[in-house]
């Protein structure tokens, strides 16, 4: 930048400063803009779609005219999925922009180092996609200090016991089966939703052959799959979001037999299928929601206008973070007040209808405290399949669009 | 039959390393240059045959052959916009100027990492295999690409043998290897060689890359560990040693596929580098190396 350029925009920037305090003078209080901060992985798929819907929904309410007349403004950072990237952005949204409440992150180490900030800084903090119980247990156990957070996504307990509940369906009942190897990415998420698996899974009727945990970073699963094939599961339920396209492709490249059912963050992605060159058809995978699947009458049409704006439809997170804008600016209107303290007393009577189904929050008193109530008539979650390139809603019932398809090299031992 | 598929695997893995760490070595031997773009410019060949065949439609020879294009042009711009502008420098003293090339091209390495995540996202790309389905090797079901991965490594390989050894470009870019003065009194342009030597990698780096988004599927992420994983079998076997990195492929192959299969994926990486530390303790010019 040559100093004429630099003394031109230190002007304007000077008169523009100076020109907003005079605004924000003039307009007092009244349309002040509430803020939300985003603090989300701009880069990878998951993360992309939460600041974009978080935006989306801004615009709706203001289109409508906003909070009582007050605007929702969305100020977006992207942590590069790292934890001390989000702390510093959280700490800046806090005491420099000066935002109301913070949206972020699908991964739960980030919700995790944030935690204490909120608390710290006293901000009201929900998170669209991350999964770990710590978040709500320390909010159980310390609840003056850590009522702040809010766990806007189903904990990895409350995952697992919705994989058994539609594994006992789909897979038992089914298709007949009786064993199952756990096979999960080592990662704090993962910690709790094995627990509920194997906790879970012998209760349906799958017995648990082989547990296996491998580093996130692992790029070879020959050996992996390798083994799970040698103790001849029916089925492979997955724990994985920070890997799945590699274990997807090896899968069908080596044509393991066995299908593959559970948690799959990546292949709530409409792009996996490209990712994976359709190396993921069969695949079956846990989700609050999908493209064509009306869980209320909110969800078809929020991922087709997302699609219509951003050319793709959205994460998981994206849902879940377009519908806590609309319950963050639900709570301000029932508070009738940004205050930190008043904010989370109205969360916590949060009521409402959104994209991925009823949601309220579990109180003080109950094991995962702020996390999303589980259960038929709030959230339950759906199992798609990937058939012909397309995500397919098969379980629950009520949903469903298609029976189960698997590739041709996959061999039912004890089906039928 | 696990120890037949450790064979096969282990076989896979280590032709793969070998072309990844070939062209690594034989730039440091020719120019004395240590490019930590590597795995930049790898994941750059995957990611662009995979949006080639995958988004594009091109098919998959068609995808693989822009990719290993991308590569070598990749390769061509380090040189010019990193390499050469630093050696010809007369601000920096000589003796800095490895340590300066180092460095330069970590960042560029990190740009390059960086502009793939922003435009395709840091989530994992496999490329569009060539050959689809399996082979049953006596009881192992293993994969015709994989096979086909091995193939074309050991073939490429062989080509670059002939290349240097058997051809009057080779010639040149051995000599210059050995005694770069001695190549310009010959009256050759050494930035020529060093062109041709730079196309080499490239391609070398460029077919690396693809076989690598076919057999096992990159992500931006992968850029680090690919990197490390060339400047350890490199180092293993003796820098500038061409058959000491093939060597060094295999042992560090086989080390990390036998941990796998036999103790557990998660400690894969782990004896290779064990052994790295101790080669450096006993013989620290590496394997084969000469100084």
């Amino acid at each position: 930048m040559t100093s004429t350029t630099f003394r031109r925009s230190a002007w304007s920037l000077l008169l523009t400063s100076a020109a907003a305090v005079g605004l924000s003078l003039s307009a007092a209080n009244a349309a002040e803009p509430i803020k939300i901060g985003v603090i989300a992985e701009a880069q990878a798929i998951a993360g992309a779609s939460i600041p974009q819907a978080a935006q989306m929904a801004a615009e709706e309410i203001n289109a409508k005219g906003g909070v009582d007349g007050r605007q929702i403004q969305i100020v977006a950072y992207d942590n590069h999925s790292s934890s001390a990237d989000s702390v510093r952005a959280f700490q800046r949204a806090v005491n420099e922009d000066k935002v109301n409440a913070v949206i972020t992150s699908y991964i739960s180490e980030v919700v995790l180092a944030l935690e204490p900030w909120a608390s710290r800084l006293k901000t009201p903090m929900i998170t669209p996609g991350a999964a770990s119980n710590e978040i709500t247990r320390a909010i159980h156990d310390n609840y003056e200090k850590n009522k702040y957070t809010f766990h806007g996504y189903l904990t990895s307990a409350a995952l697992a016991q919705s994989v058994c509940d539609a594994a006992k369906d789909l897979l038992v009942d089914g298709k007949k089966m009786k064993s199952a190897v756990i096979m999960s990415e080592d990662a704090a998420w993962t910690k709790p939703l094995d627990i509920g698996y194997e906790e879970c899974l012998p209760k349906i009727g799958l017995k648990v052959l082989d547990h296996i945990r491998f580093s996130p970073d692992t790029t070879d699963f020959t050996p992996i799959f390798n083994k799970i094939e040698s103790s001849k599961p029916d089925v492979i339920i997955t724990g994985i979001s920070h890997v799945g396209v590699q274990p997807t492709v090896q899968w069908k490249n080596q044509q393991v037999p066995i299908p593959m059912f559970g948690i799959s963050s990546q292949a709530t992605n409409s792009t996996f299928g490209k990712d994976t060159n359709n190396a993921a058809d069969g695949v079956l995978y846990q989700g609050v929601s999908g493209p064509g699947v009306a869980v209320t009458p909110k969800s078809v049409p929020f991922a087709e206008n997302f699609k219509k704006k951003f050319g793709n439809y959205p994460s998981y997170a994206g849902y879940t973070s377009y519908d806590e804008v609309y319950m963050i600016a639900d709570a301000i209107k029932r508070a009738g007040s940004t205050d930190a303290d008043k904010m989370v007393a109205a969360l916590e009577k949060t009521d409402w209808e959104g994209t991925i189904g009823r949601v309220q929050f579990y109180g003080k008193e109950d094991k995962f405290t702020h996390g999303l109530k589980y259960g038929k008539g709030l959230i339950t979650g759906l199992i798609l399949q990937w058939q012909n390139g397309q995500q397919v809603a098969v379980w629950p019932k009520e949903v469903a669009k298609s029976e189960l398809k698997f590739p041709s090299f996959i061999k039912f031992s004890s089906a039928n | 039959m696990l120890g037949l598929q450790i064979l096969i695997d282990g076989f896979a893995i280590s032709a793969l390393y070998a072309l990844g760490a070939t062209g690594f070595t034989l730039i440091f031997g020719v120019s004395g240059v240590l490019n930590l773009s590597h795995g930049a410019i790898m994941v750059a060949a995957a990611v662009a045959a995979w949006a080639a065949a995958s988004v594009f439609q091109l098919g998959s020879y068609s995808g693989a052959l822009v990719g290993v294009a991308v590569a070598a042009l990749l390769s061509l711009a380090t040189y010019f916009i990193v390499v050469q502008p630093i050696q010809r420098s007369n601000k920096i003293p000589n003796e800095e100027k490895e340590i300066f090339v180092l460095t330069a091209t970590l960042l560029w390495g990190i740009m390059i990492q960086e502009a793939i995540a922003y435009f395709f996202t840091n989530n994992a790309k496999t490329v569009l295999p060539i050959i689809e389905g399996v082979v049953n090797i006596v009881g192992v079901r293993t994969p015709a690409n994989e096979l086909f991965t091995a193939a074309v490594c050991c073939l490429v390989i062989a080509l670059l043998w002939v290349l240097v050894n058997r051809t009057r470009t080779g010639k040149v870019v051995l000599a210059a290897s050995m005694n770069p003065r001695g190549v310009t009194i010959l009256g050759f342009e050494l930035t020529n060689v060093y062109i041709v030597v730079w196309i080499i990698y490239g391609i070398l780096a460029g077919i690396a890359g693809v076989l690598l988004g076919m057999f096992l599927g990159v992500s931006s992420y992968s850029v680090g560990p690919l990197t490390a994983s060339a400047f350890s079998i490199v180092v293993l076997g003796g820098l500038g040693s061409v058959s000491g990195s093939l060597i060094a492929a295999f042992v560090v192959g086989y080390l990390e596929t036998f941990t796998a299969y036999m103790i557990s994926p998660a400690y894969r990486t782990i004896p290779a580098l064990l052994l790295l530390v101790i080669v450096m303790y006993i013989r620290p010019q590496g394997l084969l190396g000469r100084r």
